[in-house]
């Protein structure tokens, strides 16, 4: 393959993991807010089922990433960018906090807000937005150090 | 209609195996939050596997407002309710390192224990201001 075929079909890969993504974040459930919050909130009519969406994922890439890093190398990279860290920091928990208290006020989590943008959704479109500039701000923050 | 339980597994397996292609065709951790971070971070060399990712998730959703609308949920909350948990939803993953997508589905998979940390505190708070939020509306 030519050097620029090879990136077209790299490109054409992500795409199409994207879309698999996005496709089982609608299937499931998790592109709508009020299910989110139903799975949040126990005291008022629980809805549990969304735990599903977690075991399906969980399952299938747990299989496929003990198969997958036996391979020297992925098919376009020359390597593997897999974390390594172990330790639990400061930032780590006030971060995970902080994101749960604004998946909880919102019910959107960034793949389901940016699908739902998509699909049309004006208010998840504010959310991406807002979401962005958080993430924007988090870096410049981060610069300034 | 397939129940919402199975749907549910249909969905979560869809989300695995794109993360798992991705993984295989890129060696990257499908996360969104970092995923999308990138973009807005000045020091990015490779935004473009960034684009084509979020372009396909793009598209599943526009997909979706075609052949499946009820999929796209209304909003529960006031639009500036929305703007602020987007703010704190974009600040905290990159606080965090991940969401949902990196810390759950990766990084639940790999037995990490930052992700399970992660994971146990973000379903925590999501609960506490879910309960709170749904009191006070």
């Amino acid at each position: 393959m030519t050097a620029s075929g090879s990136r077209i079909a790299a490109l054409g890969h992500a795409a199409l993991a994207g879309m698999l993504f996005g496709a089982g974040l609608v299937v499931s459930g998790m592109t709508q807010p009020a299910r989110i919050i139903g799975f949040l909130d126990p005291v008022s009519g629980w809805d549990p089922s969304l735990a599903f969406v977690m075991a399906g994922a969980v399952a299938v890439y747990a299989v496929a990433y003990a198969v997958i890093r036996r391979r020297a190398r992925p098919w376009f990279d020359a390597q593997f960018h897999v974390p390594v860290r172990a330790d639990i920091d400061a930032p780590l928990v006030a971060g995970a906090a902080v994101f749960g208290i604004g998946w909880g006020l919102g019910g959107l989590c960034p793949g389901p807000g940016i699908v739902a943008a998509a699909g049309g959704s004006s208010s998840a479109l504010v959310f991406v937005v807002a979401m962005l500039a958080g993430m924007y701000l988090r870096h410049r923050l981060a610069d300034l150090r | 209609m397939a129940s919402k339980w199975l749907l549910a597994l249909l969905g979560g397996a869809l989300i695995g195996s794109g993360s798992a292609l991705l993984l295989l065709t890129h060696g990257r951790i499908a996360g969104i939050s970092g995923i999308a971070g990138g973009l807005v971070q000045r020091a990015t060399s490779d935004r473009a596997w960034r684009i084509a990712f979020l372009a396909g998730l793009t598209a599943a959703g526009a997909v979706a407002a075609v052949v499946m609308p009820a999929a796209i949920g209304a909003p529960v909350r006031p639009l500036a309710a929305i703007a602020v948990a987007g703010l704190l939803v974009g600040f905290g993953t990159r606080l965090g390192n991940g969401c949902t997508s990196g810390h759950g589905v990766c990084g639940l998979s790999r037995l990490s224990v930052r992700s399970l940390v992660a994971v146990a505190t973000f379903m925590a708070t999501g609960a506490i201001t879910a309960i709170l939020a749904g009191r006070l509306s």
